[in-house]
């Protein structure tokens, strides 16, 4: 750790002069230190609450409610496999495509561009970030919904739906690709942002030195660069998965809210979140309620690993600095 | 060597170079749409009595959306208030007192509590405030929008403190002055600057969170104050009108969300113009 504390010479809650414990230094270390642990009560009261609140789906449903597809709260079923698969299809397939651009992004801002060209852009793609999720929605139902059904639906059925069943289907304004593309849009500044720190962490001897030996930019991208920025790119990735998943309100307007497993692109279909910012609000019954807890339930231990293994990676390669880049 | 590979090797680096421009374009034109169609659709909406008046009943073109508008005020101006003095002093303890096990524990936890969905924090508040008083009111929307706020505030305030000159503590130390004295009076005022831009990024952040007050303001068709009752919020009151039936909601909703991102823009733009350091705030 580079920042380290300036301590006096004995125990820091000792007067330097006297040696005498300071009631000024305990007060001030225990109400800072009552505020940190202000934190770890919520971490543990989320996960206590939802528990709790949920305890009777739990009891009632167990592992059906993971693994069965039948949502049915007039009946009392509840199976939430439908969600949890429209979250992991939502989620990952936006994980890809906005990986792919992020890093090309970074790469773009940090290895090729101009300072007069990189600042500008890396400002605009940051404020995507700033943008509430409730107009992303509000746009991907009323702009990007249309666009994508009358305009590129089509095409993607006319060649890709020939050959596969999954592309095949009718285009609709809000349905499983509006969702995706919302979402990609959405976690490409998170990706973005980490890859581009990442990547100018890479020591700039390494790239002299293969520039030396006579290789082009983008050998020198791929040979020294990605390597050496890797699993810091991989930790951007996984954060921006977990955005992904927790995200509510702009999936809830885009992805057409039906619970059944979607059978191509463009069926409705439910993700967890999404479930939950429609039902709950009407949720009638005791148990409706209690297992829309429980999917709250499986959304934040989901979230709570995914952002585990990000920090993880993350912080192995800039030791902890990371809520804030001053530059 | 083949005399082509040359050729070959400059030619795959200049495709490359060009994917990676075209990648940078692809990702700032949904921001210039967005702003572009938000604009374009908001500003027909936006007038006097939009802003001064409460909504009409559902379904009758005309009224406002006043309600909103001192509602979200209200909440995160509460928000603040009650996330604020945690956050700051969380991030004291991380910077003074965490450079150990237990500080690089509670820090990777305030950033994992960064990372929680906000739709799950809503429902924990409704779980604890909202279903024993059987009562949705504005004081657990604004405790939700607290708890968003608390990790981001948390980690600027504390990076913040670390970057203050360990010369000028050190001089206070040489002093004599406690601990105590030197952080309040001299590291805090340094970083103030830093700790302020900080707390004006998560507020735009808090501002147009929508999930988290679904199920704990719930929402108000009249102008409310008071902390015990439901209150409305722009961000809810957005998601209700995008998805609702009517016309005339569907361009307020896009008016509001106007003053939304005019409001969030603004601020950053702020932020970015007055911190000399460059700032920015992560997921």
């Amino acid at each position: 750790m580079a920042l380290t504390e300036a301590s006096p010479p004995q125990s820091r809650r000792r007067s330097v002069v006297t040696g005498r414990r300071h009631i000024g230094e305990l007060l001030f270390s225990g109400i800072t230190g009552s505020t940190a642990l202000v934190v770890l009560l919520i971490i543990f009261g989320l996960f206590y609450q939802l528990i709790a609140s949920s305890w009777v789906s739990i009891e009632a449903n167990r592992f059906n409610f993971i693994f069965g597809t039948e949502w049915n709260p007039a009946r009392d079923q509840y199976g939430a496999a439908v969600f949890i698969v429209g979250t992991a299809i939502t989620s990952i397939s936006a994980l890809i495509l906005a990986t792919t651009v992020a890093v090309l992004v970074a790469l773009f801002l940090a290895e090729i561009a101009p300072s007069w060209i990189a600042r500008p852009v890396g400002y605009m793609v940051e404020l995507l970030a700033a943008i509430p999720s409730v107009v992303y929605g509000l746009w991907g139902i009323y702009v990007l919904g249309p666009f994508l059904a009358y305009a590129i639906g089509p095409m993607i059925t006319s060649t890709l739906g020939a050959a596969i069943p999954f592309f095949d289907g009718v285009p609709r304004v809000t349905g499983l690709l509006p969702a995706i593309v919302v979402l990609t849009i959405m976690i490409v500044p998170t990706i973005m942002a980490v890859s581009r720190d990442v990547i100018a962490a890479v020591p700039g001897s390494q790239r002299e030195a293969i520039l030396a030996l006579g290789a082009t930019r983008w050998e020198m991208i791929r040979i020294v660069v990605l390597p050496y920025a890797r699993s810091g790119v991989i930790g951007g990735a996984i954060l921006g998965l977990a955005r992904a998943v927790g995200e509510t309100l702009a999936v809830t307007l885009v992805i057409g809210n039906r619970a059944s497993l979607p059978d191509t692109l463009f069926s409705p279909t439910y993700t967890m979140s999404s479930v939950i910012a429609n039902q709950f609000q009407e949720a009638g019954g005791e148990m409706h309620r209690a297992a829309l807890l429980e999917v709250a339930l499986v959304l934040l231990v989901m979230t709570f690993l995914i952002n585990f293994i990000a920090r993880l990676l993350v912080w192995r390669v800039t030791n902890g600095q990371r809520a804030v880049v001053v530059e | 060597m083949a005399p082509g590979t040359f050729r070959r090797r400059k030619i795959v680096n200049n495709m490359m170079v060009a994917i990676m421009g075209l990648a940078a374009l692809l990702a700032v034109i949904p921001l210039v749409l967005i702003v572009f169609h938000v604009l374009v659709n908001g500003a027909g909406a936006l007038s006097p009595s939009l802003l001064l008046e409460d909504p009409n009943a559902p379904g009758r073109p005309g009224g406002g959306i006043r309600n909103a508008i001192v509602g979200s005020a209200i909440m995160v101006g509460l928000g603040v208030a009650i996330g604020a003095p945690i956050a700051i002093g969380c991030g004291i303890f991380l910077a003074e007192y965490g450079q150990n096990r237990f500080g690089t524990m509670l820090r990777f936890l305030v950033d994992v509590l960064a990372g929680m969905p906000s739709i799950t924090i809503g429902l924990f508040m409704y779980a604890l405030v909202v279903l024993p008083n059987k009562q949705f009111m504005a004081i657990a929307g604004a405790v939700s929008l607290a708890i968003i706020l608390l990790p981001i505030v948390a980690r600027i305030s504390e990076e913040m403190l670390l970057l203050v000159p360990r010369s000028l503590r050190e001089a206070a130390y040489a002093l004599g002055a406690p601990r105590w004295r030197i952080v309040l009076t001299i590291v805090l005022p340094t970083a103030l600057p830093g700790i302020v831009t900080g707390l004006m990024l998560a507020i735009s952040r808090i501002a147009g969170e929508a999930a988290p007050l679904l199920f704990t303001s719930l929402g108000n068709q009249f102008t409310s104050t008071d902390l015990l009752r439901p209150i409305d919020a722009l961000p809810t009151r957005i998601f209700t009108y995008a998805s609702g039936p009517f016309d005339y909601w569907h361009e307020q909703a896009w008016a509001m969300s106007l003053l939304l991102v005019l409001f969030i823009l603004l601020f950053s733009l702020i932020v970015r113009a007055i911190a000399g350091a460059k700032v920015t705030v992560r997921q």
